[in-house]
């Protein structure tokens, strides 16, 4: 795929004398801590969203608090940017790298410190992998409920930046309901205690104003976690429908009939068949819509609403209903969702993963304005979707290699991220704006909304050094794209420039 | 009978004037909670009549009202359709509004089994200090889009902002409910309540008043049944009344006499009951302590510190000195430049939750 510069002039106003900030930061870090050479700088130039590449100018791995503290003094008092990195898994380019800045490596900081059973919690430090913390909370019959899909390998500071999901949001929440207390380090080199063990703490909540920050108001150096006890019982079935419409009625009718599933998704017709082909989960590939529902409690709660559902399910028309009778069954119904995304990527050499959240009434409209869209613009698409939740995972499939059709592709994203903004959702439900989706910010923020965002940016970081250019578009920004909101005809701040 | 205006533009144009001469406002909604925080001060900013359910979709576990909406107006709305707010917001005495609830920022007994406001709230529209009306957050489940500026609004009470309308999530209503009371001292709240929960009991409340270990139970008809059982305990027949009168503060305990006043001392899971004289209510299984004592404030900060949790002097006492825990420098200084990020003349609610604030 071709570089770009993903950078506006606006975001590269620093001046950074290079030689002397390794100067500096050399007798501050282990030896290998320091990486100024490109093929060491290489393997940080992108996150999981590959098509974006930017060579950071150094990449810091310190191993201490203390080290970390001086790498963001030091870049403070030179203005350098910073960029912090866990795992490099963002799907919304959120780690990637600036390229007059320093690339804040957090690998290091990957120990479990506590688990305290009895309170129910774990005390990690940033790098630490999410499916670690389940793992090591497990002698205890316990577990951390956030799972992207990336658990394997994504870290929990990178999790708590961009507020990460998973499937099974809708009963145990996102990350910002089940993280109690992080330790932050301001660009200007203070430590910070946001949040407390206590079921809140004085002030501001400034954990949840943190959590989902992109990066862009400090250091996560370490993160204490809510753990939950494992469920008693679980039961997981599928149904399959007819039409994807009668599929988002089943969701809804599942939710307002008082059950709150533990999982609940959505696969259209070419994701069954993509995840069938890779993996034979034994999906019912005549479906034009597959429903995955889990419950989850005490044995007595859980066996009756599953009748309840059984009985919703085939009220809205559900052509067949397998219920998992074991736990392999269950693990097996689950797979084929969970690698959706590798089977899709068998279909085409490329794909692009949206990640838009929507009112789960206009699912129906919405999926078939999608399909149009794709149509118009000669590519496929193919829809999971995390229904509980409303959350759309479209995936595009394209070819890198052909020209234009990284651009058709992203134009396609920006037009079906567009549309869920005017049904009344979001642009990212939980992979963050970071560098992809940003000129969509656009859409959905009025400049009033925009500046207020920026002044928050500033109370933590006057300078604008820490990942500079993501999450928050500039003004200039949004003029350019073409989408400034213009309210009642009146076109703010007549005063910048328009390209 | 529920009526519904928009003054959003008389609210807005009420902020710019008060900006452009630097007059304080005071944000007011029914009053039910001005006891609560620093005293306020400064022209009234009447809340009240912007009010009004602006949305709801009982399919989508999502409702948006305006701030001035009393909450028994929207408990009402959302009982038609089973549903409920999650988090049991105290009512005090008189009519509270959503936008006072959401401001302080108060759960009630449900709140360590079912989540806390700010976990609940998904959107606001407000007006900042510079007198613009601003959007953040949606009306779906699951939005990353921008800073999260909706759930910071959450016990700010009003300093960055005033609310004009919010979006929740909600809950289904439990089918059953039941309360049993058990005879276990007050230092088992934690453990006791942790066994049940990983039992399977379906556990909503759980309160100690000294004698006795109050557990509420709310879920499936059969999971309650299975709870109860499980629990053994004594039946406490219609115990309604009793968690509405430990929520709005209306059980005996909550008159001072004298000198004393009421102060929450909120605590870490497991934490040991505070060495502080004076009389006691634990809610949260243990997690938050009602104490009505006429001790010295700086020692019942020290000791709830100790823990590991904070105190706030939630009624009575001198209200011009510090209400909430104060906090460290570094973290006071982001306070103190947040507020001047939304509210640069200091026109908010100036001084409510802190003094510099």
């Amino acid at each position: 795929m071709s570089e770009r510069s993903l950078y506006r002039p606006e975001d590269t106003r620093f001046e950074v004398d290079i030689e002397a900030l390794i100067t500096r930061l050399r007798p501050l870090l282990p030896a290998e801590g320091l990486i100024t050479h490109e093929q060491g700088r290489r393997a940080y130039e992108c996150d999981g969203l590959a098509a974006y590449k930017q060579l950071p100018l150094l990449v810091a791995s310190p191993e201490t608090v203390d080290q970390a503290r001086a790498v963001l003094q030091i870049c403070s008092e030179s203005r350098v940017p910073v960029v912090a990195r866990g795992s490099g898994t963002s799907l919304s380019g959120g780690a990637l790298p600036h390229p007059q800045g320093v690339l804040l490596s957090l690998a290091k900081f990957n120990r479990i410190k506590e688990i305290d059973p009895h309170r129910r919690i774990a005390r990690v430090e940033p790098g630490v992998r999410n499916l670690a913390i389940s793992e090591a909370a497990a002698p205890f019959g316990l577990y951390y409920a956030p799972d992207p899909s990336s658990q394997i390998a994504c870290s929990i500071g990178g999790n708590i930046a961009e507020n990460a999901g998973g499937v099974h949001c809708l009963k145990y929440g996102l990350t910002v309901h089940n993280v109690l207390q992080v330790t932050l380090l301001t660009i200007e080199g203070d430590q910070v205690t946001l949040g407390s063990l206590a079921p809140e703490s004085p002030g501001y909540d400034l954990l949840a104003l943190l959590t989902g920050s992109e990066g862009m108001l400090g250091v996560i150096v370490e993160a204490v976690v809510q753990l939950l006890p494992n469920p008693l019982t679980k039961q997981v079935l599928m149904a399959s429908f007819p039409t994807v419409e009668a599929g988002g009625h089943a969701v809804a009718a599942i939710i307002a009939g008082g059950i709150i599933p533990a999982g609940l998704e959505m696969m259209d017709g070419p994701a069954i068949q993509a995840a069938e082909d890779f993996i034979q989960a034994g999906y019912d590939t005549q479906a034009a819509a597959l429903l995955i529902c889990e419950l989850d409690g005490g044995e007595a709660e859980v066996s009756e609403q599953m009748r309840r559902v059984e009985t919703i399910l085939r009220e809205q028309g559900a052509d067949r209903i397998r219920v998992a009778r074991d736990d392999t069954e269950r693990a097996r119904f689950w797979a084929g969702r969970k690698a959706a995304f590798p089977a899709v990527g068998r279909l085409a050499p490329d794909y692009y993963c949206m990640d838009g959240t929507i009112p789960r009434k206009h699912l129906a409209q919405v999926l078939k304005r999608i399909s149009e869209l794709s149509a118009a613009q000669g590519l496929r698409t193919v829809n999971v979707f995390h229904a509980g939740d409303g959350n759309l995972h479209p995936l595009i499939l394209f070819d890198g290699n052909r020209p234009g059709e990284l651009e058709r592709a992203e134009q396609l994203g920006g037009q079906i991220l567009e549309l869920c903004v005017e049904v009344g959702g979001t642009i990212t439900g939980e992979h963050g704006v970071g560098m992809e989706k940003i000129d969509q910010m656009c859409v959905q923020f009025r400049p009033e909304e925009l500046e207020q965002f920026y002044a928050v940016k500033a109370a933590f970081d006057p300078q604008g050094l820490l990942n500079p250019g993501k999450a928050i578009p500039t003004l200039n920004r949004c003029a350019e794209f073409g989408r400034l909101h213009v309210h009642r005809g009146e076109l703010p701040h007549p005063q910048i420039e328009r390209f | 009978m529920p009526t519904s205006s928009d003054l959003t533009a008389e609210i807005a144009e009420q902020v710019r004037q008060a900006g452009a001469t630097g007059r304080a406002l005071e944000i007011r909604g029914n009053a039910t909670k001005r006891f609560y925080g620093r005293e306020a001060r400064g022209e009234p900013l009447l809340m009240s009549e912007h009010r009004g359910i602006v949305h709801y979709e009982p399919s989508e576990l999502v409702l948006s009202a305006r701030s001035g909406t009393p909450l028994t107006e929207l408990a009402a709305r959302l009982a038609e359709h089973d549903q409920m707010l999650a988090f049991e917001p105290p009512y005090f005495a008189g009519e509270p509004t959503l936008g006072g609830a959401i401001a302080a920022g108060l759960a009630g007994p449900r709140r360590p089994f079912t989540g806390s406001v700010r976990d609940m709230v998904l959107g606001v529209r407000i007006v900042n200090g510079r007198g613009q009306v601003l959007q953040f957050g949606g009306q779906v489940m699951k939005n990353v889009a921008g800073y999260d500026l909706s759930r910071l609004m959450v016990g700010a009470l009003g300093t960055l902002g005033v609310i004009l309308e919010v979006s929740l999530k909600l809950l289904p209503t439990p089918q059953a409910e039941q309360t049993l009371t058990v005879d276990e001292p007050v230092t088992r709240i934690y453990e006791l309540t942790e066994q049940w929960l990983r039992a399977g009991v379906p556990v909503s409340a759980a309160a100690h008043d000294g004698a006795r270990l109050y557990v509420r139970l709310s879920g499936a008809a059969s999971a309650v049944a299975f709870g109860s059982q499980r629990l053994g305990g004594q039946d406490f027949g219609s115990a309604e009344r009793f968690w509405r009168e430990l929520r709005d503060h209306r059980l005996a305990f909550f008159t001072c006499r004298g000198t004393e006043s009421i102060w929450r001392i909120v605590l870490p899971a497991a934490a040991p009951p505070p060495d502080l004289p004076g009389a006691w209510i634990n809610d949260w299984a243990g997690r938050q302590l009602w104490l009505r004592t006429d001790t010295d404030p700086a020692h019942i900060r020290r000791e709830a510190q100790r823990l590991g949790g904070h105190a706030t002097h939630f009624r009575g006492g001198d209200r011009t000195a510090d209400v909430f825990q104060p906090l460290d420098a570094p973290l006071l200084r982001l306070h103190q430049r947040l507020k001047q990020a939304f509210d640069p003349a200091g026109i908010l609610n100036p001084g409510r939750l802190y003094a510099p604030l």
